[in-house]
């Protein structure tokens, strides 16, 4: 399953940090971010619910750029 | 500028103007102190708290901390020292007016690139109870009857069943000139209808219809990153622990053998000033907005172009082609049939045309077809009498009251006509007049116009080899090939064979440079998915192509090749720039504030106007000039001018 969600994030370094913050998440099989259209694409693991990998998700990039927010 | 922009300028200012302000406050001591405090927490407390959490949250070493470690160190040498506490405000608010400049210029071509890709259609009209209804294009079926108004996009693929008009399709292909469409031809979604009311039937759901897949490609580009990319955050990975762990060895270290090897004073403050200046010297900034930021100026300008990129892996391999191997239909030529010569007639070419297409008029033989369309006038089937057609070999009817024999070497040998065989290649259509031989008209592939230009583009871009490849025979095959000035070609390929040939291409290939293959989609798939990088033509081409090739070029012109392989070109230059002149002036300053020749303002200079020059250099790939033949030579004069 695969999803998108509206991202704001300042520069294209921490839209990177995030990627790969996002990525590292439990449940998520890929992630991309595009700094472009500010927007991230999620590929989650098969039998996951997408709320609560996302509340991870959140959790795991507000670490790595404080500044960053996901519109769930 | 949005609502943290505003609030982050207001910010710069006001700490600014409090600065400059305070040199005019004659204090000392703690009120001194306190009193810098204020500008310097007014423009930088955001940083320092980031900081602190980037410390909370184990992810110690970036720009923030950085910032933070030198000023706050200036500050407290500017306590023991000379009370100058103007140096680390004037640190921070350079830092913060560069980045507030960094995120205005992203934010800017930002909105620039996606006005640019604006194609996707909010509503789609239908007729529901004989009223127009505006409704979601998500929801409406295939198979329905669809309405689209001058000035509006058409938003969904289908065939215009009423009416005719012409497109914007400049958003799409990046062509300018406006296309004509009228009743029983193929749509595609994401043009704009400028002229006539047209009444679409649509052939596709939303999902599936050519913009919802452009903007997929286009959103999802960025999912595929360089090598350079790479480089950088793995540079940035090791740099900044590198540089921190220097800074503090310039501070102790060489105070401390002064100390106990030279037996002088320490002098520390002077060394742990150096360390500071080193520490903003080098932030990374620089290198690592300007890198991604150059790639998607360069996939931003490249659809804007017409050309997709399907991410910035692929603008770096495209940059490295120095061998293209074409498809032949549909590619360099038309893929359609047309009539390209009459020869040998005895009537005039329009006579010996009018016969023809008059003869073939009961026909839907593609031949018949390209008949009819060089004839060009509505065909009156009340002159044709008698058909007779002759399976396999053509037709025998009576035109106005004229016997016309039209067909291939066959049926003139069946009416004992002697003929006259045709040096062209193509298919023949040898004609017959009251039992008397006519001429004969040549229907073929014709090569499109713009595919010479397009391949004299590629060599002056620096492509080596230009080969093609087909299924065709030999014979048309040569003659294209010759006509377009190819290097090699290989005919009579099956699909596998394309393969296997593309295989043979790559190991022939120099090394460091790479190999496209650009096709049309049909039975392309698996030799665009094995050369380096595949280049698919014509987004309405196979679906299956635009899923296997890397590169979408949106309309079937060639030139677009060049123009993708020059954008991309450009685009490593910039980021290639970027590298070496970020890194070059970050090392000289690096070694200059160690050597104790830079102060804190330098470095602080160095570091902001290193990061705003490398921006504007990364937006250049945005911008793409066209490549038009005529501008061809000119670019070639500008490019050899400002090589000189």
């Amino acid at each position: 399953m695969k999803k998108s969600y509206k991202i704001d994030v300042d520069c294209a370094n921490c839209a990177n940090k995030m990627e790969d913050a996002a990525k590292k998440t439990t449940g998520v099989k890929n992630a991309a971010v595009n700094f472009m259209t500010l927007k991230m694409r999620v590929e989650f693991e098969e039998g996951q619910d997408a709320g609560v990998v996302m509340q991870e998700v959140v959790k795991n990039c507000k670490k790595v750029d404080d500044d960053c927010e996901i519109f769930l | 500028m949005n609502k943290k922009q505003k609030k982050m300028l207001a910010r710069i200012v006001l700490s600014a103007l409090l600065m400059i302000a305070l040199q005019f406050v004659p204090v000392d001591g703690v009120s001194r102190f306190l009193l810098y405090l204020v500008p310097y927490i007014l423009v930088g407390y955001d940083i320092l708290i980031k900081a602190v959490k980037g410390i909370k949250n184990k992810q110690v070493f970036d720009e923030n901390f950085l910032m933070a470690v030198a000023t706050l160190g200036a500050m407290a040498l500017a306590v023991s020292d000379n009370g100058d506490y103007t140096e680390a405000i004037a640190v921070m608010l350079f830092y913060q007016t560069g980045e507030w400049f960094q995120g205005y210029a992203v934010g800017k071509s930002r909105r620039n690139i996606s006005e640019l890709m604006d194609i996707r259609p909010d509503y789609a009209n239908i007729e529901q109870d004989g009223q127009f209804m505006r409704v979601d294009p998500d929801e409406v079926a295939v198979g329905t009857v669809i309405f689209v108004q001058p000035g509006e996009k058409v938003p969904l693929d289908g065939v215009v069943v009423e009416g005719c008009s012409t497109l914007n399709t400049s958003a799409l292909t990046g062509e300018s000139v406006p296309r004509d469409i009228s009743q029983g031809e193929e749509i595609i979604s994401g043009c704009i209808n400028m002229t006539g009311l047209l009444k679409i039937r649509t052939t596709k759901e939303f999902e599936e219809s050519t913009v919802s897949k452009i903007l997929d490609l286009v959103e999802n580009a960025s999912s595929r990153k360089s090598r350079s990319e790479a480089f950088i955050s793995r540079f940035a990975r090791v740099y900044t622990p590198i540089v921190c762990y220097s800074a503090l060895a310039l501070a102790v270290l060489p105070p401390l053998v002064r100390m106990y090897f030279w037996g002088l004073p320490p002098v520390w403050g002077e060394w742990v000033y150096r360390a500071l200046t080193f520490l903003v010297i080098s932030c990374p900034c620089a290198l690592v907005i300007s890198i991604p930021l150059s790639f998607f100026a360069g996939i931003g300008g490249a659809s804007r172009a017409g050309v997709l990129i399907k991410g910035s892996n692929y603008l770096e391999t495209l940059a490295k082609t120095q061998s293209i191997v074409f498809d032949k239909t549909g590619t360099l030529t038309e893929g359609v049939f047309e009539v390209n010569a009459i020869h040998h007639n005895v009537i005039d070419d329009k006579k010996l045309l009018e016969y023809a297409a008059l003869a073939e008029s009961a026909s839907s033989h593609p031949i018949s077809k390209s008949l009819r369309k060089a004839y060009g006038k509505v065909v009156d089937r009340g002159r044709v009498t008698n058909i007779q057609e002759v399976g396999g070999n053509g037709v025998i009817a009576l035109v106005d009251g004229v016997q016309v024999a039209a067909g291939n070497a066959k049926l003139m040998k069946r009416l004992h006509i002697s003929y006259i065989d045709c040096h062209q290649v193509g298919t023949i259509v040898h004609m017959a007049v009251n039992g008397v031989y006519a001429g004969h008209i040549v229907i073929a592939d014709i090569v499109k116009p713009a595919s010479k230009p397009a391949i004299a583009a590629l060599r002056r871009e620096g492509v080596r080899s230009v080969v093609m490849l087909t299924g065709d025979s030999y014979k048309v095959a040569n003659q294209v090939a010759v006509s377009l000035g190819m290097d090699a070609v290989y005919a009579e390929l099956l699909p596998a064979d394309k393969v296997k040939k593309v295989e043979e291409l790559l190991l022939k290939k120099a090394s460091g440079s790479t190999l496209a293959f650009v096709g049309d989609g049909i039975n392309d798939a698996p030799v665009l998915s094995r050369a380096d990088i595949g280049i698919a033509m014509g987004a309405m081409g196979s679906d299956a192509a635009i899923e296997a090739a890397d590169v979408v070029l949106m309309d079937d012109d060639p030139m677009k090749i060049s123009t993708a392989v020059r954008i991309a070109r450009k685009c490593m230059a910039i980021v290639h720039e970027n590298i070496v002149f970020s890194i070059g002036i970050k090392v000289v300053c690096l070694v200059l504030g160690a050597l104790g020749l830079a102060n804190m303002w330098l470095a602080i200079f160095a570091d902001v106007g290193v990061m705003i020059l490398a921006v504007f250099n990364a937006m250049r790939a945005l911008f793409v000039r066209k490549y038009t033949e005529q501008s061809g030579v000119d670019q070639q004069k500008n490019v050899s001018l400002r090589s000189a």
